[in-house]
């Protein structure tokens, strides 16, 4: 079976041995997706894979036949940026840049993980609501390093858009 | 990473015939073979693509446990209601570890099976018996902060990294095994992982084409429920000392003190003496240095390490005042 990245069927590499990280920059040209340290030690190459965000890097290509992958590019494009992508701009959510397409696809799948319930690391509860603070969002998104350390930023531009999501949705 | 044949596992028998050659390994989420295979620590020849077995459920036991999937995701395995309500240890030992997108294709077998994080096991330029039998040991006399205090051996004194199993040790979960000829057979997680002794590359008792199907957890019991992990810093980092504990009063006397630790030995570190040793007793600081005592009583440290023995004390003291509410 194929793999369908961001609505477009593609088919799988021979070799095994490439990474799905690997195969969306070099094999299919999605550069957006970025390669921090190819060992699952800074989430710069965060997609979401069937609504779950993983580490690409460290996932063979050849294991996701039939699996549906969003990256970057499919979460929005210069002339149509998701809510949150203008959230990290008007916070000034990055510096470099660098680690942002893993920032955004990292947090685009946590609003979904704060939707269903799931608890973190920081919940008092594990069975009771949870808020959304600040302090859930930066345990919740511990898996994104930025060496620029813009952090206090990214967390600001992540806060107004998944409150805001939450919102709309009460 | 060298070259390699991967074959996907058409049923378990299939999964298991395939595995039973030395140089062939099963693949579940890949977030750590994939990185032992980028740095060619893990050289097989053919790779088996379990994901296509149907492990991946978790179903209520007859007489009120739970049997987890080899290839339930950790994430499903934290949030599911029945973990979070009855084995909130179990939940809050996953979510300590690693990362959200880590944990998301992280699987129960895997986890159980993932290698050391020793310096020298991932550096083939190093020696290390794990590794490469009869080429030495890097850690004793080198560089050994995250290395075992208990259970060591001349060989080895590499730690078990994972914190799930440290809680399954202390609930007594059971691993479910299926061999390659249509067998299985039931392992205690308790004695699951080995200690390392002259044969250091074995990390548990699984043999060549044995794989897991899944992991039962004994019907849910009182008491309180408490892991306490330490590590360097909140995120991405393993444990230096770990204690899983369930703990359960009549009054003022202890009357379940199941407990297992992580970050000390080449296996989650399960004591019975310690347990025996606390029930029936009024808690107290006194106690519970008596129960540090028992479990650090053949405790050696390599240098670097050697912090890990006070901090086990503490951490212990501390979760046990924590579970029967005795202040420190
Ligand atoms: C940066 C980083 C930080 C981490 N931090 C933590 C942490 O704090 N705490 C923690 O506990 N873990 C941590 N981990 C480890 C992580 O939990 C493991 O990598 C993961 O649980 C392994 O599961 P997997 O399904 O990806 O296994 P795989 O990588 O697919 O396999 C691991 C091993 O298990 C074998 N295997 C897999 N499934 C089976 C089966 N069903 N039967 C027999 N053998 C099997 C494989 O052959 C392989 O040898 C961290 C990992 C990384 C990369
Ligand atoms: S402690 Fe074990 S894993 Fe580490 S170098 Fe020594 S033999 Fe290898
Ligand atoms: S590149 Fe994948 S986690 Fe760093
Ligand atoms: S903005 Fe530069 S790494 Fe995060």
């Amino acid at each position: 079976m194929p793999i369908t990245i961001n609505d477009q069927s593609h088919e799988l590499p021979d070799d095994p041995r490439v990474s799905l990280l690997d195969f969306l920059g070099t094999h299919i040209g999605l550069t957006g997706t970025k390669k921090g340290c190819d060992h699952g030690q800074c989430g710069a190459c965060t997609v979401i894979v069937n609504g779950m965000r993983i580490n690409s890097c460290l996932s063979l290509a050849a294991l996701h036949d039939g699996d549906h992958v969003t990256t970057i590019e499919g979460i929005g494009t210069p002339t149509d940026p998701s809510a949150l992508q203008l959230s990290f701009v008007e916070h000034d959510g990055f510096q470099c840049g660098y680690c942002t397409p893993g920032q955004i696809c990292s947090a685009t799948a946590m609003a979904d993980e704060f939707a269903n319930g799931w608890p973190s690391d920081a919940s008092d509860s594990l069975t009771g609501d949870i808020a959304i603070t600040p302090e859930e969002v930066r345990e919740r998104m511990s898996g994104n390093l930025c060496r620029c350390g813009a952090y206090a930023n990214i967390i600001d531009a992540i806060m107004d858009t998944v409150t805001a999501e939450k919102e709309a949705q009460s | 990473m060298k070259p390699f044949d991967l074959q996907r596992a058409d049923g378990l028998a299939h999964a298991g015939q395939l595995c039973a050659d030395k140089h062939t390994a099963p693949i579940a989420g890949g977030t750590n073979f994939v990185d032992l295979l980028k740095l060619e620590v893990e050289t097989p020849s053919t790779v088996v693509n379990i994901n296509p077995l149907p492990l991946g459920g978790i179903e209520e036991t007859a007489d009120g446990g739970l049997s987890i999937g080899a290839l339930v995701s950790n994430t499903a395995t934290a949030v599911d209601m029945r973990v979070r309500e009855n084995w909130p240890v179990l939940a809050r030992a996953i979510l300590a570890g690693a990362t959200q997108q880590l944990r998301n294709k992280a699987t129960t077998g895997g986890n159980l099976c993932q290698r050391t994080r020793c310096y020298y096991f991932t550096n083939i330029d190093q020696p290390c018996n794990k590794r490469e039998p009869g080429s030495g040991c890097g850690a004793i006399k080198g560089v050994a902060r995250l290395h075992a205090v208990l259970g060591t051996s001349d060989h080895c004194i590499a730690t078990y990294p994972g914190d799930m199993a440290v809680v399954l040790a202390a609930l007594d979960a059971q691993v479910e095994i299926a061999g390659p000829k249509d067998s299985t057979r039931t392992v205690p997680v308790r004695d699951f992982h080995r200690l390392p002794g002259d044969q250091p590359w074995k990390d548990n008792v699984l043999e060549d084409g044995e794989i897991i199907t899944a992991v039962t957890l004994p019907a849910p019991v009182a008491g309180r429920q408490v892991y306490r992990k330490v590590r360097e810093r909140s995120s991405y980092a393993f444990a230096l000392v770990s204690v899983a504990a369930v703990i359960d009063m009549d009054g003022d006397s202890i009357t379940r003190a199941d407990l297992a630790f992580g970050g000390l030995a080449h296996k989650p570190w399960h004591d019975p003496r310690i347990a025996d040793l606390l029930v029936g007793q009024s808690p107290s600081e006194a106690l519970f240095d008596k129960a540090a005592d028992l479990l650090l009583e053949e405790a050696q440290g390599y240098g670097e390490n050697d912090f890990k023995i006070p901090l086990a004390r503490r951490t212990l003291k501390a979760v046990l005042a924590e579970a029967t509410g005795v202040k420190p």
